[in-house]
């Protein structure tokens, strides 16, 4: 009413002023940008970076050799030799494993936790679990080396099956890395069966399914692209999982797939070059970063099918 | 412009007269064994009580609606038909529901083979994201079917019942998600219909329909009381005066009154039921 009678010279005007109040929304503003812009930046160095020593590493070893040689020995003074498959080896194969223990437990404690548990043990399991993924990873490795070995794995398959495990060896390692990755699975799987609508649910009991068919039969295929995403997230975890595997399974580069033995994963192999004296602008510096390349394509690849995947899954339900 | 209730009462004596013609007693509890009695039941969660004493007699072989304004406890009653309330936390009952005479909160009553006697069809419609075929034979599965060419018998005579083959019947494999949303709710009939329940409990089933939607899932309800106990949920009158033989008045979690339809919707014996079916509130 009051705004009806009021002249047009009163009315406050829409005209945009300067004054301090924009002025200060554009600089925090360009604060803000310039944080956002930093974390680009540094992706964008970080892979310029590894791209231009890559390109360094293959002028001076042939593609093919990276690729189709079977042994990895930068360091041989006499025949160095560059082929990126036992590292590649070892950094599956610890992953594989991992993915074995870390998937069926994550995918299994998800379900409890999203199917049967009460909203109390809920709230006392679920934080429970994600201390697992607050553990530091050298923990892991050194809970590997000192306790899991000489006391879980060398008792039973030396004393049981007969067979010789070493001190450092790919067993070990797979288990703590899929122990450490239970809580990435179980939390994201958690995430896409609790998002799985409750109608379903009601609709399968209501035709008379148990709980257990209702999961089985129901909430776990309409969740299954979004739990393959979470293993894939999940794994590309184990792959670029560093310090547990260079304490637990060692740096002895092997092409072979005995977990009972030392190997030596990727980032294993970028650890022990970081911490030696491989001087700048050597092939064996120049290693470091095709190695990083490659973890890193691989890794960014996973992510992006797990991402791909987990977005085509979200639209379902809209 | 809505046809008014009396119409719609008169329209269907006319056209389709009821297959069963009880009598009523005082409180509108029709003769007969009915298939389902609740005897004082009380309905709670946590605190709250949304079910106040409730004694009701739904007859065999026949649409019971239940009507009342949002919140009447109408939904919360239909779910204590088939223990869906179960698996709500908090939920405690007094009294007993009897089917066929069993008391069916008794302890030793198995919640599974409860639910496969009495089916439930839900307000949205609730398709797996499977294929139509996989919908339906969904229930047979569970209990054990695996002969391909019986469960492609149960899947055809369900569709067909559900009204639905024709539509369907060329794109079994179509993931039941690219069905149309009143195609969905009748296929959502028809994965009820195929455990072969005695009772369907309806939870306003059309309210989410198109009107031609809606006027199919009718007819189909119609049609399905010659074989089922139908027990629909809905806050639209016409359609309870259309589909249904008895009604239900429920008001603030107390049932005000139950009667042959067209007696309740004509003439009503209680003051809270004249008012809402005449739009007074509600």
């Amino acid at each position: 009413m009051t705004s009806a009678t009021l002249s047009a010279a009163e009315r406050p005007s829409l005209q945009k002023r300067w004054s301090l109040t924009t002025l200060k929304e554009q600089c925090i503003r360009l604060v803000l940008f310039c944080c956002a812009l930093l974390s680009v930046a540094t992706t964008a160095g970080i892979i310029l970076v590894l791209f231009s020593e890559t390109v360094l590493f293959f002028s001076q070893v042939s593609v093919f050799s990276f690729f189709g040689d079977t042994v990895w020995q930068p360091q041989s003074q006499d025949n160095p030799r560059f082929g990126i498959w036992p590292l590649a080896c070892g950094t599956f194969l610890v992953a594989g494993i991992a993915g074995l223990i870390g998937m069926p437990l994550g995918l299994l404690s998800a379900l409890y936790l999203s199917e049967y548990a009460s909203e109390r043990s809920r709230s006392y399991l679920k934080p429970t679990l994600e201390v697992l993924a607050g553990i530091p990873s050298i923990v892991y490795g050194y809970f590997a080396l000192v306790f899991l070995t000489p006391y879980v794995l060398q008792p039973i398959f030396e004393n049981v099956f007969g067979i010789e495990v070493g001190g450092f060896n790919v067993l070990s390692a797979g288990i703590v890395v899929g122990i450490m990755i239970v809580p990435t699975i179980s939390s994201l799987s958690e995430d896409v069966l609790r998002s799985v609508p409750r109608g379903l649910r009601e609709a399968g009991l209501a035709l008379g399914s148990t709980k257990f068919d209702v999961s089985v039969r129901i909430v776990l295929p309409a969740a299954l692209s979004g739990i393959m995403a979470a293993f894939l997230l999940a794994l590309s975890r184990a792959v670029g999982e560093t310090m547990a595997v260079t304490i637990a399974a060692g740096s002895q580069p092997d092409l072979s797939l005995n977990v009972f033995r030392s190997i030596e994963t990727m980032t294993a192999y970028i650890v022990m070059v970081s911490l030696g004296e491989a001087s700048v602008g050597s092939i064996e510096y120049r290693s470091l970063y095709v190695v990083a390349m490659s973890l890193f394509l691989i890794t960014l690849a996973m992510n992006i099918v797990a991402r791909f995947i987990l977005r085509r899954y979200r639209n379902v339900y809209q | 412009m809505l046809p008014s209730l009396s119409q719609v009462i008169a329209e269907k004596k006319a056209g389709q007269p009821p297959t069963h013609s009880q009598g009523s007693t005082a409180h509108g509890t029709p003769m007969g064994m009915p298939k389902i009695e609740t005897r004082n039941l009380n309905f709670f969660y946590g605190e709250r009580q949304a079910l106040f004493d409730i004694s009701i007699q739904v007859p065999q072989r026949n649409v019971t609606a239940l009507i009342g304004p949002s919140g009447c406890g109408k939904s919360t009653f239909l779910r204590t038909l088939n223990r869906m309330n179960d698996i709500v936390d908090g939920a405690r009952i007094e009294g007993s529901v009897q089917l066929d005479g069993t008391d069916i909160y008794r302890p030793n009553i198995d919640v599974v083979s409860l639910r496969k006697r009495v089916g439930m069809v839900f307000q949205k419609s609730n398709p797996f994201p499977k294929s139509v075929f996989d919908n339906v034979a969904f229930g047979p599965r569970i209990a054990g079917l695996t002969d391909r060419k019986k469960l492609g018998e149960i899947v055809e005579s369900c569709l067909k019942r559900a009204a639905l083959w024709e539509e369907v019947s060329h794109r079994l494999k179509d993931s039941a998600l690219a069905l149309s949303g009143g195609q969905q709710q009748r296929l959502c009939i028809a994965r009820a219909l195929a455990t072969d329940p005695e009772v369907l409990l309806m939870d306003e089933p059309a309210s989410a329909l198109d009107p031609a939607s809606t006027a199919r899932v009718e007819d189909l309800i119609f049609e399905l009381r010659r074989n089922y106990t139908i027990v629909i949920v809905t806050h639209n009158m016409q359609q309870a005066a259309r589909v249904s033989e008895y009604t239900a008045f429920f008001f603030q979690g107390k049932l005000i009154e139950m009667d042959r339809t067209d007696q309740l919707f004509t003439k009503p014996k209680q003051k809270e039921t004249e008012d809402y079916i005449t739009g007074r509130f509600g």
